[in-house]
């Protein structure tokens, strides 16, 4: 009787799976998933609509798993890049746990079953902008992009503000001016996030080939360019307040972490080029995702407030 | 034609350990996936998904 392992199926392209379930959940890029929950999540319940609450769970779970599918399709496109960064050396493909067409399978099963389960049981216009979502991830990002452009998260950061605008449309079956400053708020806080990660990774990023905008325009023109995306991303997260769809409580929350982020912005403009520790980077990278959690949980107890309100004095 | 025992392939303990693992997920997120339809079908139409012509 032959007991034949990998080592010795390597040779031959086959190969007999060691992966566990916990490896292709990794493939789904969990922590990314967290992010695109919630702020699916918060478009669907802050719309003045009152929602299915079943359907309303399930337009949540589609949009998460959506999302995962993206990452998989990610994760098998750039395996190989993937290989040469610390950060993302350990993910299932180039730790050799899961085989990229098993990957690429698992992408495309969960990508067909997501966005079909959102438009049979929830809203085709929702479920056309998954598809869409997917797609723009996957082939307008990863493969077209990301290796060929500083611009590239630029761009590519559409993909991960589309989920508020998909839950808005999965409650009210339509795309409002509500739903797209949400949009807007996450478009314009992707490029400051993942440049103050692309300030202390340069030298990842620059063995991986990756074309991030430290490694092209350099350090000083990304600094300056991080402001003045923080400064935008400020001004654009108090419109809700500003438009008067909003309460003054969120106009508030919303000001103080906005001048939080450009305070943090303008400490990256001061660090000097010779700072290897970039204190200031990994703080603004830091506080960024306390940004996004902060404001869109304030805009989601505002509106959540609002409805109250007007049902305690019908 | 019969085979042999010589072109079995017996898969090692941590190999079965990972197959059974997967199945066990694939059999709950299938599980998962028919409630989903089930309560998802009723939210969508309610009584109406009985209406049908007869």
């Amino acid at each position: 009787m032959a007991i034949i392992q990998n080592e010795r199926l390597g040779d031959t392209g086959l190969r007999l799976s060691e992966a566990t379930a916990g490896d292709y959940f990794a493939l789904l890029k969990p922590r990314v998933m967290s992010l695109v929950v919630f702020t699916a999540f918060v478009g669907l319940a802050a719309t003045p609509v009152a929602v299915n609450p079943v359907q309303a769970m399930i337009a949540v779970l589609a949009i998460a798993v959506g999302a995962g599918a993206s990452g998989a399709l990610n994760m098998w496109y750039d395996a190989d890049i993937d290989g040469r960064m610390r950060r993302t050396a350990s993910r299932p493909i180039p730790a050799g746990l899961v085989r990229p067409d098993e990957a690429l399978a698992f992408g495309l099963v969960l990508a067909f079953f997501s966005v079909m389960t959102l438009g049979l049981l929830v809203d085709w216009l929702a479920a056309a902008m998954l598809a869409f979502t997917i797609f723009f991830y996957v082939c307008v990002y990863t493969m077209w992009l990301k290796r060929r452009t500083p611009q590239n998260i630029v761009i590519g950061g559409a993909a991960g503000a589309f989920p508020p605008m998909i839950g808005w449309a999965a409650a009210t079956g339509a795309v409002s001016l509500e739903s797209v400053i949400l949009f807007l708020i996450i478009f314009l806080w992707t490029p400051p996030h993942f440049w103050a990660l692309a300030l202390f990774k340069t030298d990842e990023y620059g063995r991986a080939g990756i074309p991030m905008m430290p490694n092209v325009a350099g350090h000083e023109s990304t600094c300056r360019q991080i402001f003045a995306y923080a400064v935008v991303v400020a001004a654009v997260g108090v419109l809700p307040w500003a438009l008067g769809y909003a309460g003054a409580a969120y106009g508030a929350a919303a000001a103080l972490l906005g001048a939080g982020f450009a305070w943090y912005a303008w400490k990256v403009l001061r660090m000097p080029r010779e700072d290897a520790a970039m204190a200031p980077a990994k703080a603004l990278f830091a506080f960024s995702l306390l940004y996004l959690f902060g404001i869109f949980a304030a805009y989601l107890a505002d509106a959540l407030f609002a409805r109250w309100a007007a049902l305690a004095g019908a | 034609m019969t085979v042999q025992d010589e072109d079995r392939i017996t898969l090692t303990e941590s190999q079965k350990k990972a197959r059974r693992n997967r199945s066990v997920a694939i059999a709950l997120a299938l599980a998962a996936f028919v409630v989903v339809v089930y309560l998802g079908s009723i939210a969508k139409f309610g009584p109406a998904l009985f209406d049908r012509a007869m």
